[in-house]
Parts: C-alpha cells; structure tokens; sequence
C-alpha cells in the first residue's frame, strides 16, 4: 500500500513494494533511499556521475565498473567474506541534469535496481537523491551478514553518496590517514 | 616520531609512531612547535568519551612550522601556523556561511554514522578526539598531518612568540564566541559560570565588547584571582549562595547575559550511554547540570544565555519553564574558529587582548604523561600546560 502523504517511499514504515513506482523494470524487495545537497551546479553532478568509470573513486565496494557503451556497464563489487558479486547495468532513463535509472540484466549475482535523481537547488547547489532496491544474496539472513560485514547496500550508498558529496565540492576525500601507507590498509 | 597516545583511563604514553605524509591535496604536515593539554582532553584520559582506541595521539591545540605540503596547499614551506581544533573543508554550504564546526565534508564517511544517528547530522573534524570526531591523529605529537591546510591554518607573522599565539587554535575563539552569543549590550552585566580557560577569556573578551560588570563564578581561588585581574567581581560558590549574590548585586533584575563555562572543557562529547557513568562522578553530574540551571534562573528576563559548555547527551531537570515564561534566548554550539582567526590574531597583536597570563607550565612534549596527571590532580595551580617538542628536559 503506497503511503498518503507526501514523503519519499524510502521512508516508508509500509512494506517497501511501492518504492519501485517509477522505475523501469523494476527488481528487488530491499529499498535504500537517500538524498544528499552537494553545493554545485547540476550539470557538473550529473556529468560527474554520467561517466560510470569514474564511479569507483568514491564508492568504497566497487571493485570496478567497465562502460562497455552507452547503456550497459560491468560491474564488480566486494560482498562479504572476501567474496565478489558481478553484473551488467543496463541504463533504461537517462534526462541530462535531472535523473539516471538502470536495472541489472539477466543472471545478476544480486539483481537490483535504481535510479538517481538530479535537482537544482538554487543558491544550496544540486540535490541528489538515491533509490536503489535489489535482492539481498541468501535473502533477510543475508541482509543480516552484509550489514555485519558493512556491505549492506544501504549503508554502502550513504556512505558513498557522503563521499561523492565530499569529492565534488572538496576535491579530495576526507581520511583520518595519517600517510600513505596508512590510507592503503584503511581503504577509501 | 614520538606522540602521546591514549592507551585506556589514566594511562598515556609516548610511543614512537610513522611519521605522518601528504595524503591529499590540500593537506600539509606541521613540525609541531608548541601544544597545550586541553581541559577536555582531561576527558578522554579519565576514559569518558566513547569511541576511543589504543594509540590514538591526542591533542587539538598546536601550532608549528610548515615542513610539506600538498599540490592544494596555499601554505609555504617554513611558514609558521597556528592549526584550528576543528576541521572543515571550507567549500561547503556551511562553511560558505562560516559555520565551520558545522562542516558537512570534515569527517570521513564512515566516521559519520555516529553523529548522525546522536544529532541528526553529522558535525566537522576535530583533531586528536576519539573516532566519533573522525579519528584524525591529534597534535601532541612531533608532526601532524593537517587535512584542508588552504582554509584552516592562519600563518602567524616572525617576531611573535609561540605563547602568544597558540590559543587561537581552541580556547581563545570559543571564549570571544561564548560572549559573542551574549550579544552584549553596552553597561551590560554579564555573568560567567566557570573560570577555566574558557571562561576567563569570555571574560575578557566580554569586557571588549563592551560590559560594564562581568561576575565570574567559581570555586578554585587562583582562577578566581585571574578573572579579578581582568576585571571581574568573582563569587566562590562554596562560600556564597549565588544566585541570591547575583540578584543582589543586580538590584533584583538578574544579569542581562549568562554564560555557561562550566565543564572541564569547551568541546568534549558526552554521548547518552555514559551518561549515567557521567553523573556517577558526582562532580561532574551534578556541577554541570547546575551551572546551567543557576544560568537560567538567575538571567534576567528576556535575556541571553550562552552555553560553550559541552552538552553532548541528555540533560534532566533543564528548566524549560523558566526559560519559555522568560522569554530567554539561547545560543550555543562547538566554535567557528576559522571565523575568528585574523580577528582575534589582530588583537593579540595591538595588545587587547592578553594570553599569556594563563600559562601556567611548559615542559617538553616527552613530560606530556606527566603532565596530564599534574592537570588532573592540580586544577587550582595548574591552569596550562604547554608542551614543547624542542625543549629540553628539565
């Protein structure tokens, strides 16, 4: 049952199956939503995030994401235990400076879905905002084991939304690290 | 190098650690000249603040030369700097509006989490003060790596001597702010409850901006000596009954602006869970809590109340009556140091303003163990403790 106010269908207390309103194909039960206000135009946060291959500088669990062309990218990402998923993204919308959406293809490890909105915000920059919904591996048991081991998508993306933040408006990304061979043990 | 590092309560220790290095690009590294033990790192070694692990250097108050710098640095080689507690990048929305202790990009993302689920959103780094403030290793230390070196350090002139300028880094700024949020009047009177570090440069700075009367309030006599000196009536709260000396002595109206110094320090973070370890201490439990309800009934109406204290969890009994039926306004929040740099900076330099009276001992940076059981156990006599790395071994 969809909520009969106005907040985003992340906050949902209901059940989160009507948080895949609006996005094309949608696959996944789990929904993680956030926004974020990054203080700068929203051409240049959307071409930033447009260029896919740049993606892993500040998502900490992408190991890589290969653009194989416009609409489809290989991605491989850190799960628990040491272990790896993979899957193709398929771009199904994408309006320059306002929304990007995809859906995995067939044979995903973790099938998933999203779409990441682009608003101007006037003199506080460019709001942006993440619904990503996807099937967790092993389902509530594997939530359980992710967010253990903090690769559960939901705290993945604010994180990573915290750090393209950072990126964009600081040009570098905040470490406690006190050198560089410190910043190699610790990660991103 | 060498760094005093936080091993548990009561116990730290100089260790010999990695030299810190550039890690991005608007970082630089800071030969450490001078470093004072702060109030609240009191705190940390008496093992209240959460978040804390074995080997974290301590210190937020340093200052230094300027030995490396990144690609980004605005800062030379040689340049001597005094380094802000707090850190903040200086490109965001709050930055933009000097809110710096309010940085959104300060900590690092994962260190977030914590502020974010206790206040709502996340506030800046600060140095040497557990991970919950971003685990950024502290001052105390030989060298400090300074992330958003183009927007913190202020460079200080040649010619002026360390001790002169070192509490910019901390407690000068969050006093002038503390009295700032007063929003001081002409032939106000101002009442300060604490007559730390803090509290007495509240006091002086109060008086700059124009106080007829400040009333400085405490239970240590040599602290109470010192905010004499600059001006102040005092009151001792062990020997007098304050607020019926304060109502007296303001012809019944009550003091038009109240200042809550209180605390051991001007920043710590107390977090609910350990609150009740907190008020188990009973000088801490009850003495603040008091400090700011004394504030609140004895302002006078409509006025201001400003709280540098550190209020970091839950608070019982805060008299929220009063303070509607009052109509009293309340300003507070960790200090915008960036803000007040080349302010305060001028005002040391043109001699308004006196720092060195608080400096109650220097020793070399390998005393710093002996020095924060001295800061403990002597709070009347030791009023500061600046530590030199340079300096030889008494």
């Amino acid at each position: 049952m969809a909520n009969t106010d106005d907040a985003p269908a992340s906050a949902s207390k209901q059940e989160p199956t009507a948080a895949g309103d609006g996005i094309a194909d949608a696959k996944g039960s789990s929904v993680s939503g956030r926004a974020v206000t990054i203080n700068k135009p929203v051409a240049e946060v959307y071409a930033y995030f447009r260029d896919f291959s740049r993606l892993p500088t500040f998502m900490e669990n992408v190991v890589s994401i290969d653009v194989r062309d416009d609409r489809t990218s290989h991605w491989v990402v850190k799960a628990p235990a040491g272990r790896t998923v993979e899957w193709d993204a398929i771009v199904t919308e994408d309006v320059p400076d306002r929304l990007i959406a995809w859906t995995s293809a067939e044979g995903a490890d973790v099938p998933n879905s999203g779409r990441i909105e682009f608003a101007d915000a006037g003199g506080r920059g460019t709001v942006v905002t993440a619904t990503i919904l996807y099937d967790p591996p092993a389902g509530v048991i594997g939530k359980i084991v992710a967010k253990m081991f903090q690769r559960e998508p939901a705290i993945q993306a604010r994180r990573d939304l915290r750090r393209f933040k950072q990126l964009l408006e600081t040009g570098e990304i905040a470490t406690p690290a006190t050198n560089a061979k410190q910043f190699e043990e610790m990660g991103l | 190098m060498k760094a005093l590092a936080w091993h548990g309560k009561h116990d730290v220790r100089m260790d010999t650690v990695d030299d810190p290095g550039i890690v991005n690009p608007r970082d630089c590294i800071i030969k450490v000249t001078s470093t004072a033990i702060c109030g609240s790192d009191l705190h940390l070694y008496d093992g209240y603040i959460p978040t804390m692990q074995a080997g974290d250097i301590l210190g937020h108050e340093f200052m230094g030369e300027v030995v490396e710098v990144g690609a980004k640095s605005t800062l030379k080689k040689g340049q001597r700097v005094v380094v802000p507690f707090t850190i903040a990048c200086g490109s965001c929305y709050h930055c933009g509006k000097h809110q710096y202790s309010a940085c959104d990009n300060g900590l690092p993302a994962d260190n977030q989490d914590i502020a974010q689920t206790l206040y709502g959103q996340p506030m800046s780094g600060l140095f040497g003060y557990s991970h919950m403030t971003g685990g950024y290793a502290g001052g105390q230390a030989e060298y400090v790596r300074v992330p958003f070196s183009d927007v913190g350090p202020i460079v200080i002139p040649d010619g002026i001597e360390d001790d002169k300028v070192l509490f910019l880094s901390d407690i000068l700024p969050t006093g002038w702010q503390a009295a700032e949020y007063a929003e001081i009047e002409p032939g106000d009177t101002v009442a300060v409850w604490g007559c730390g570090p803090v509290g007495l440069f509240a006091v002086q700075s109060a008086f700059l901006m124009g106080a007829e009367r400040v009333i400085a309030i405490d239970h240590f006599p040599h602290r109470l000596e010192l905010a004499a000196k600059f001006g102040a009536e005092t009151l001792n709260f062990e020997e007098t009954a304050v607020y019926d000396a304060l109502m007296t002595m303001t012809g019944g109206i009550g003091p038009d602006a109240v200042i809550d110094a209180v605390g051991l320090e001007a920043h710590g973070l107390f977090v609910d869970n350990i609150v009740d370890q907190i008020k188990a201490s009973t000088f801490l439990g009850t003495d603040r809590t008091h400090a700011i309800r004394q504030a609140i009934l004895a302002c006078r109406k409509g006025g201001r109340v400003s709280m540098p204290a550190v209020y970091g969890g839950f608070v019982d009994k805060f008299p929220l009556g009063a303070f509607m039926e009052k109509g009293l306004t309340l300003k507070t929040g960790q200090t915008h140091v960036q803000h007040y740099l080349p302010g305060l900076l001028a005002a040391i330099m043109e001699g308004k303003i006196d720092t060195e009276f608080l400096i109650s001992h220097r020793m070399p940076l390998t005393d710093a163990p002996k020095g924060y059981k001295m800061f403990k156990d002597q709070q009347n006599e030791v009023t500061k403790i600046v530590l030199k790395p340079g300096m030889a071994s008494a």
